[in-house]
């Protein structure tokens, strides 16, 4: 079971925030299909949310297709979202933590890192065009 | 009564919990509310929000029976509110001032409200107030005051009220009872079956856990809506310092800032804004409160109510 964060200062919507965060725990593999997800009651006493922003975002992702509700019993993961495979995510942040860890100690504060790994983004995208 | 899940955010409302129309409160000769013409959708969690003396209390009242409208008409639950054992089943009205036996503990009051309220879910209130480790045979006096509130929430919860009327509950509230009051709040609505009108000043609580506004200012109503419609409908423009007649004749302009450089306005839309100069941005509910609240300050004539707004949401 998962619980979630809402971030009543951001510019995303409280529903999306929800949306986006079952998102990412499909993908990071917190979240597998059959998995169970929090009923409406306990999202809106943890987060004091209103119990509509819930279930516009458990409408949206069933929409999507990746989790059913079923009555009487709650709401589950139906399918992950498309993209590689669970733990994917898992492994190559296992990777980047390593390099983090690097780029610390050669002295890079968040400020540099945050840049380098936007210019060395735009550099590779730049080279998938070319 | 339509379930949750068919009552989003901005689809067709469904059946009014609340309906007043033209509806004016005066004591002697002051008028507390004036031609108040608002509707709030069962299942709804509604924000009440004014500056002091705007008239908040004075509804609350008019809703809840405990007073008669000088004129205009109230429904409440279909019915007229009034002092009898029938309506008062279905209200849950909670004062400012928490009323509760400061010697009695939480489990006397449960224990006296069986004997007072046809419905009463006594095992509701043991089982919130134990989640939240508020004991159950101190006396109320000795809780804290956030646990107090919590308390009176549980108890009036258990009523199984289908309308809560709560006069700034949160007030004097820390940020941890309060975040714990709003949660109990929300889970009571979406048990099913509740409506909540809520007065505060507290804008960032409310922008949260609500999803419906009525904006007093004034003894009058200066928006009345779903939070998500009420929001869309209202834009930011930033542009530079100069003649804005085209703008302000084609959108509803609710507040102006003019520097040398630069005019900013907040304004309620009739269509796109076709100005170029003018660059539009989204609003946050603290804006959309402020700016209405500023518009009385500077002692302009009260405007006329924006109710139905919602009619104008399904429009898009």
């Amino acid at each position: 079971m998962i619980s979630f964060r809402i971030d009543g200062h951001s510019v995303v919507p409280p529903y999306l925030q929800i949306v986006q965060q079952v998102r990412q725990a499909l993908r990071m593999g917190v979240l597998d299909v059959g998995d169970q997800l929090p009923t409406v009651r306990e999202v809106v006493s943890a987060t004091a949310i209103n119990p509509n922003t819930v279930l516009k975002a458990y409408r949206d992702l069933e929409r999507e297709g990746l989790i059913e509700a079923r009555a009487g019993h709650g709401t589950f993961v139906r399918r992950l979202p498309p993209g590689p495979p669970p733990g994917t995510h898992a492994r190559l942040g296992r990777g980047l933590a390593q390099w983090v860890r690097e780029a610390r100690d050669a002295g890079l504060d968040d400020e540099s890192i945050e840049s380098l790994l936007r210019v060395t983004l735009r550099a590779a995208a730049e080279e998938e065009i070319a | 009564m339509i379930p949750m899940h068919e009552v989003p955010g901005n689809a067709v409302p469904g059946p009014a919990a609340i309906e007043t129309t033209e509806l004016t409160k005066r004591y002697g000769k002051v008028t507390a509310l004036s031609n108040c013409t608002v509707s709030v959708p069962e299942g709804r969690i509604c924000a009440l929000i004014g500056p002091n003396g705007a008239g908040k209390t004075t509804l609350l009242r008019l809703l809840a029976g405990l007073s008669r409208p000088t004129a205009g008409q109230v429904t409440v639950n279909g019915t007229t509110p009034r002092q009898d054992p029938a309506f008062l089943a279905d209200i849950g009205y909670l004062a400012q001032e928490i009323p509760l036996y400061r010697r009695l503990s939480a489990e006397d009051h449960v224990r006296a409200g069986a004997h007072l309220n046809p419905r009463w879910d006594a095992e509701s209130v043991r089982e919130r107030l134990t989640a939240l480790k508020i004991p159950l045979d101190r006396a109320v006096g000795k809780l804290s005051g956030g646990q107090r509130a919590q308390v009176a929430l549980a108890l009036i919860l258990a009523k199984r009220p289908r309308l809560l009327l709560l006069d700034e509950p949160v007030a004097a509230l820390d940020p941890l009872a309060r975040r714990n009051f709003l949660g109990l709040l929300a889970d009571g609505v979406a048990a099913g079956g509740l409506t909540v009108v809520l007065s505060s000043h507290l804008v960032a609580d409310l922008e949260r856990v609500c999803d419906h506004l009525i904006m007093l200012a004034s003894s009058r109503v200066q928006l009345c809506g779903d939070i998500e419609d009420l929001l869309a409908e209202h834009q930011l423009l930033i542009g530079p310092s100069k003649d804005t007649t085209a703008i302000e004749r084609s959108q509803r302009v609710v507040q102006v800032t003019r520097t040398p450089r630069q005019t900013t306005l907040l304004v309620r839309l009739n269509g796109p804004v076709a100005d170029p100069a003018f660059q539009a941005s989204d609003v946050s509910l603290e804006e959309l409160v402020l700016a209405y609240m500023g518009q009385q300050s500077m002692g302009q004539d009260a405007l006329p109510a924006l109710t139905h707004l919602s009619t104008v949401g399904e429009e898009k």
